[in-house]
């Protein structure tokens, strides 16, 4: 089985407090951390587990950014992933969702894809709008917001997590099967690993590789436009005391005070 | 002229979902709302939204809806905009909506704003507000003309009824397409947990990395039972297998507002922040005095949590029985 992963590159969300340009109204990405985002680390990791129950499978991991993206590409080589396509072209710089699946989807239906992972959303962005439109450019199923996945024969079926509890869903494959955060423990590279991604095919296609207009992808093709950046309201400041002991009775007299106990 | 605003009406326990009726609310106050109710019950749903501002509903009681995921949404609201031109299409944040906006916009290549907080229309321009990272509010458009999709963030409208509302109800004649029953609900699985739930829950107590290990995860448990509140986590925790994802505050995960809102081990990840920041009141609990949390609380106690936790709860309990 042919078996890819959408990853995405993002300022580190541990380290990192992200800020918009207010010039570009992008991301800030220069002078900060970056690292393969850790929710895609979940779902790599559920691409693996699957791929390797499975047997006879490849996985491949797609990722859309500037070159300095292949880092993260090698990150997932290294937790176990078998080959990278890194799709770079200055004409992407500001694409929305829609642009991003539209590239992604164009290098999924070049290499023949049967089944696609992605996160359910980035941990920077969050639109988790990217999964639904790479499936629906590829005509395909989406299963979404998959806890647990089982594959038998051309059939997937996962647990979708809805807010009462799940939902068992299947379809047929091909299909686009996101990945809920949490749900799949992340394996962390080994030495080895680390080694062996450095002889692992990595592959690097332009906007002219995939037969797509610079017009349809980047800012010339979003279809959102931010007019303005302004500052969060902050929360009037409240009370901080150190614990001295008495950290607990100070927090039961204020929820006394506003009636709360 | 006013503006004309669909909204996805979804159907709960053969209710309007409250997260539906939200958008539903907003959209009234922006033009001309029209809901669009599908599945085996939508008749006895559409009469209901007369009361939240609905001008017009549209019917489809085909219980293929309820069977198949996205793809049969889609399709209708593919038909339906081929003979109708509303300025926005308004969807709550929800599971469902999420994946039928998702492809519905790369059908159409309509723009699609998520996670709103606010929008009003400025003349004839759309105005969306976004909060971004914690520190930036980003306002949004559609710049295009045509209709937009703009998903809105769980309880940033209240409910709204109105007086005297009455719907015209259309009961829509459209054949769906077998190749749309694709995705197939097998079975639905609720999974039942003890005291409140959390979106409903008007004390919340949240545990996050700073409890140190899944183990310690059951003090918050604790204090949250002698509260008579939800136990709520951080996505770092989800994340690390701790807890089920139902368990998850953020913008990721479930918002809350509840009255208090106890953060115990939690930095203050923007992720997390935006799914709690309107609670009344909030307390964190943090070994670290420069943890953005402590931003947002109205009581900050710098201190160990493992410590702090067992004694409150013990505290709370004290003085609930006096």
């Amino acid at each position: 089985m042919k078996m890819y992963v959408c990853v995405k590159q993002i300022p580190d969300p541990n380290t990192v407090v992200s800020k918009l340009d207010p010039n570009t109204k992008r991301l800030v990405r220069s002078g900060v951390t970056l690292v393969l985002d850790p929710g895609d680390e979940c779902t790599i990791s559920a691409a693996i587990k699957l791929r390797d129950t499975l047997g006879d499978s490849e996985l491949t991991a797609v990722c859309m950014g500037p070159a300095g993206a292949q880092e993260a590409l090698r990150r997932a080589l290294a937790m176990g992933v078998d080959r990278a396509i890194l799709v770079t072209d200055p004409a992407l710089a500001g694409s929305d969702a829609l642009g991003t699946a539209r590239v992604l989807a164009a290098v999924l239906k070049k290499e023949g894809a049967d089944l696609i992972f992605c996160s359910t959303e980035s941990t920077d962005g969050y639109t988790g709008m990217v999964p639904g439109a790479i499936a629906e450019f590829l005509g395909i199923a989406q299963l979404s917001f998959a806890r647990e996945i089982t594959v038998e024969g051309q059939k997937a079926t996962i647990h979708r997590v809805t807010q009462a509890g799940y939902q068992i869903v299947e379809a047929n494959l091909p299909a686009v099967v996101t990945i809920a955060s949490g749900s799949f423990e992340a394996i962390y590279p080994t030495m080895k690993g680390i080694m062996s991604a450095k002889k692992k095919p990595f592959e690097q296609l332009s906007l002219a590789d995939l037969g797509i207009e610079a017009s349809q992808v980047g800012e010339a093709g979003a279809r959102e436009r931010v007019l303005a950046i302004g500052q969060a309201e902050a929360r009037a400041a409240g009370q901080i005391i150190k614990d001295e002991g008495d950290a607990a009775q100070k927090i039961a007299d204020f929820l006394q005070r506003y009636a709360l106990l | 002229m006013a503006k004309t605003i669909w909204t996805l009406v979804e159907i709960e326990y053969g209710r309007p979902a409250r997260s539906s009726l939200e958008v539903l609310s907003k959209a009234a106050t922006l033009g001309r709302a029209e809901a669009i109710v599908l599945g085996a019950q939508a008749a006895e749903v559409a009469p209901m939204l007369r009361e939240y501002g609905a001008a017009k509903v549209y019917v489809h009681a085909d219980p293929a809806y309820d069977t198949y995921l996205t793809l049969p949404a889609v399709d209708t609201l593919s038909e339906l905009l081929k003979t109708h031109q509303p300025d926005l299409l308004l969807f709550p944040t929800t599971y469902d909506a999420r994946d039928i906006a998702a492809r519905l916009n790369a059908r159409h290549n309509l723009g699609l704003i998520t996670d709103a907080t606010d929008l009003q229309y400025e003349g004839d321009e759309l105005r969306v507000t976004v909060p971004w990272g914690g520190e930036n509010v980003v306002t949004a458009t559609h710049p295009h003309g045509g209709p937009g999709i703009v998903l809105a963030r769980p309880k940033a409208f209240s409910v709204e009824k109105v007086e005297g509302g009455n719907a015209e109800i259309e009961t829509l004649n459209i054949a769906l397409n077998g190749a749309s029953q694709s995705i197939k609900i097998l079975d639905r699985v609720e999974v039942a947990s003890e005291g409140p739930a959390l979106e409903e829950a008007s004390i919340v107590v949240s545990g996050g990395r700073g409890l140190g290990k899944a183990e310690n995860y059951k003090l918050v448990e604790e204090l949250a039972a002698a509260l008579g509140g939800a136990p709520g986590a951080t996505r770092a925790i989800v994340d690390a297998g701790w807890l089920p994802y139902s368990y998850q505050v953020g913008q990721t995960g479930k918002t809350v507002k509840p009255t208090l809102y106890i953060a115990c081990g939690i930095s203050g990840a923007i992720q997390h922040l935006a799914g709690m920041k309107g609670s009344k009141y909030i307390v964190a609990i943090n070994k670290d005095e420069h943890a953005p949390i402590f931003a947002s609380a109205d009581l900050g106690v710098v201190g160990d949590v493992l410590t702090i936790l067992p004694q409150l709860t013990a505290e709370v309990k004290k003085r609930k029985a006096q």
